[in-house]
């Protein structure tokens, strides 16, 4: 046997301070009211810090600050906040490794992912949009398209700081000013963000990070000063922010949940096609919007695929997400893992039938092995609900039509993967997907260049590429 | 020899038919894998573990115009004994050298238990008759090489002769009676993944005992993608005939750190059971330095210079 010995990244070079206050006006403030939330590491269970609780008051004040820095900022040549963009992209990569380790106390996620996939996306999302700062006259949007004002921007907890900068980077560079918040169980990129905004320099009030929940979340998108509200997040919360800013003057871009299908034909690169369902389901935990939750899988390769993705479970490595061998990390909290534990009981009750490889799972901390259903129905909820977690669900199909059939039979259309080595087949599908996204021959790739966002109940509006652009622009 | 596939070989159209009907292999896929078997880190007790691992895996090789009996005689000593201070250093797997110069291995290894492998068949063009290559190969067997690193005609398997590809391994491995037949595909000159997938099964198909990845003579030699994608195949191959069939990377391999990723991808593919040298090698030859010299550091916590290590 070839045993790898424990390999754990070094904690000592992030410094978690105690405590923490709202970032506003390019200053720590104090929030007004007394609550305080402490943020844990998921795997251990051990407290990293406090975070303010942001109340209305607090809102208030960060989107007064924005507003006042808009005219200032949106004023400025696009060359000169290009300036400013690139900088916190050359910082952002300055701190990579103090980042990515930060990521991985405060989200779970492995520190493999956070270093090698993450990190080098937040960096390059900053460096993509300093580059259309100058360029927005050639953008496609008129020859002089203006900014929005101030954006109010909720993220979610399982890509705290690749989020953030989805949201950030387009909207700055545009010539907007943002008032950010981050989920409340992973706030502590965000808030290391809030120093790499004062260490480049940027003009107080250009960015503004308020902590708190979803009440911190309401005040915010709710606010009259707020020009521009983009969320990203649980389609529930999504419908509730559609709801209450219907008929209003503000411009909204969500990005929701998703049931992606990841469609294996008989004539797929097989081994490929098995690293690519794992990198579907398991990457992250499952904790992505466009994970490929749904394996569809031509009948006549079911059994050796099946037999090969198996096998390959088998060397998945779940464990501390500090340890650089580790493939599966943590369930980021204990709210989460009982409703992955919830759907999954679901699933066997309804008679799918329930795999997963044999796997030590830690004593303490929020852990879920990576876990196989086959047998699924259409009709089954793990084929219906997101389940945001290691679940795969296994369906079978017979021919192309049958395949776009149920892969387009779902409320969501975030994204969607496809494995053959024919090409017409791949464009036929292609055109047929009703998917934000089609990745052909992988999966979970992503690239500042390329738009990303839903169809139906997955959301609207684009983030990344040109298009992203548009969101952020008076267009 | 026979295998549950032999019959595929009955003719040039079925043995097309199956080489070609084998799942593709989508190259940004494969490299990717690769690369993240890569960024494993392997440290304390596990880099321990591995050096020596590696080290016994070493088939040690001097494949050159200028080779003599002295030179094939100094790398036998340094293959019984790598590091002449450190007897806990184990010997190297095997060691690779022209025909003409395997009676000398074989005199100046006895006894040690380090095997001798000779390269045949033209190496490394394989551009000559089959009767000169199965000429070659038993005069090599007959000078008691114990292996054989035969190469395989790419240019008819590019051409899609594939019989003709498979009648010279059953030709060469017959020549080989007991000896092992390593089949090197020069994967360099193959070019596509799909490419090294069907010759890697025509060579197993065939009765290689081992598929190895280059002569050492061509770029790129041997690089992780392409090992991995044989060892899937050796992998399948186990499952579809009950057979095992060992792999060997060659060529461009110089560093402990390099040896220690293609050990994790063994680990990682074709499964531990393939962790041993009767079914991985290394073939290399400044590798072994960089080995001993990675391994006298993790035992002593300082890097000697190179002078310490033996030039052979």
């Amino acid at each position: 046997m070839f045993e790898y010995a424990p390999a754990p990244e070094s904690r000592d070079i992030v410094d978690i301070r105690p405590s923490y206050g709202l970032f506003i006006n390019g200053e720590w403030v104090e929030p007004q009211g007394e609550e305080r939330h402490k943020t844990v590491n998921p795997a251990t269970e051990e407290v990293l810090a406090e975070v303010a609780w942001a109340g209305e008051a607090d809102v208030d004040r960060a989107v007064q600050a924005a507003a006042k820095a808009f005219p200032v900022w949106s004023a400025m040549p696009g060359a000169e906040r290009a300036k400013y963009l690139f900088r916190i992209a050359r910082i952002i990569q300055e701190r990579a490794r103090e980042l990515a380790v930060l990521e991985t106390l405060d989200n779970g996620k492995p520190i493999r992912e956070s270093r090698d996939v993450d990190l080098p996306l937040v960096a390059a999302h900053f460096f993509y949009y300093a580059g259309w700062a100058d360029k927005l006259s050639y953008a496609g949007f008129g020859p002089d398209p203006r900014p929005l004002g101030v954006a109010g921007q909720v993220i979610p907890w399982n890509f705290p700081l690749l989020m953030l900068a989805w949201k950030i980077a387009p909207a700055l560079a545009c010539g907007n000013t943002v008032v950010l918040k981050p989920a409340e169980t992973t706030p502590l990129t965000a808030l290391a963000f809030a120093e790499i905004c004062r260490q480049a320099d940027l003009p107080p009030g250009v960015v503004n990070i308020v902590t708190g929940a979803g009440e911190t979340g309401a005040a915010l998108v709710n606010h009259p000063g707020v020009d521009k509200v983009a969320f990203t997040g649980s389609t529930e919360v999504g419908r509730l922010i559609a709801r209450s800013l219907a008929g209003i003057r503000k411009k909204l871009t969500l990005e929701l949940g998703g049931k992606a299908a990841n469609i294996v034909f008989e004539d797929a690169p097989l081994d490929q096609a098995v690293e690519g369902i794992v990198n579907g389901i398991f990457f992250n935990q499952g904790h992505v919007c466009c994970a490929g939750s749904r394996l569809l899988v031509q009948e006549s390769v079911a059994a050796d695929l099946l037999e090969a993705l198996k096998r390959r479970l088998g060397t998945l490595r779940l464990g501390d997400p500090l340890d650089k061998n580790t493939d599966i990390g943590a369930i980021n909290s204990a709210e989460q893992l009982a409703k992955i534990r919830e759907l999954s009981e679901a699933g066997e009750a309804e008679g799918a039938e329930r795999w997963s490889p044999a796997c030590p799972i830690p004593d303490r901390g929020y852990w879920f092995p990576p876990t196989v259903f086959t047998g699924v129905a259409q009709s089954h909820r793990i084929a219906r609900e997101e389940i945001f977690g290691p679940v795969l669900s296994v369906l079978t199909f017979r021919t192309p039509a049958e395949a776009v059939e149920k892969a387009n039979n779902t409320p969501y259309g975030l994204s969607a993967g496809v494995w053959t080595e024919k090409g017409s087949l791949m464009l036929w599908m292609a055109s047929r997907l009703r998917a934000g996204v089609v990745w052909s021959n992988t999966f979970n790739r992503f690239d500042p260049t390329s738009p990303f966002g839903g169809y139906k109940e997955s959301g609207y509006g684009r983030e990344g590429g040109r298009h992203g652009l548009e969101a952020y622009l008076a267009v | 020899m026979t295998t549950p596939l032999a019959e595929v070989a009955s003719s040039p159209s079925t043995l097309r038919a199956f080489l070609h009907g084998l799942p593709g292999v989508d190259r940004v896929g494969a490299d990717a894998r690769a690369a993240m078997l890569g960024t494993r880190s392997i440290k304390t007790t596990a880099k321990k573990q591995a050096i020596d691992m590696a080290i016994g895996m070493v088939d040690l090789t001097t494949l050159e115009g200028a080779d003599t009996p002295g030179k094939v005689r100094a790398m036998c000593a340094k293959a019984v004994r790598p590091d002449p201070a450190d007897a806990s250093v184990p010997p190297v797997a095997a060691v690779c050298v022209y025909p003409d110069l395997v009676a000398t291995a074989v005199e100046a290894l006895a006894g040690s238990g380090v095997k001798v492998a000779s390269v045949a068949t033209s190496f490394p063009s394989g551009r000559s008759s089959l009767e000169v290559k199965v000429a070659e190969t038993s005069l090599a067997v007959a000078a008691g090489a114990a292996e054989i690193d035969m190469v395989i005609d790419r240019g008819a398997f590019l051409a899609g002769d594939y019989l003709k590809v498979y009648e010279e391994i059953v030709a060469t491995k017959e020549a080989c009676a007991d000896a092992h037949l390593k089949v090197i595909l020069e994967t360099g000159e193959l070019a596509t993944y799909d490419n090294v997938r069907r010759a890697s099964w025509l060579a197993m198909i065939a009765g290689a005992d081992f598929i190895k990845t280059s002569t050492g003579k061509v770029s790129p030699a041997a690089t992780l993608p392409v090992t991995l994608v044989m060892l899937e195949a050796v992998r399948d191959f186990l499952a579809a005939t009950g057979r095992k069939v060992g792999v060997k990377p060659a060529g461009g391999i110089r560093t402990t750190k390099d040896a220690i990723k293609y050990l994790v991808l063994v680990n990682e593919t074709a499964g531990p059971d393939w962790l041993h040298p009767d079914w991985f090698r290394l073939g290399a030859s400044s590798l072994l330095n960089d080995l001993l010299m990675q391994r006298q550091k993790m035992a002593t916590g300082r890097y000697a210079g190179p002078d310490y290590f033996t030039l052979d």
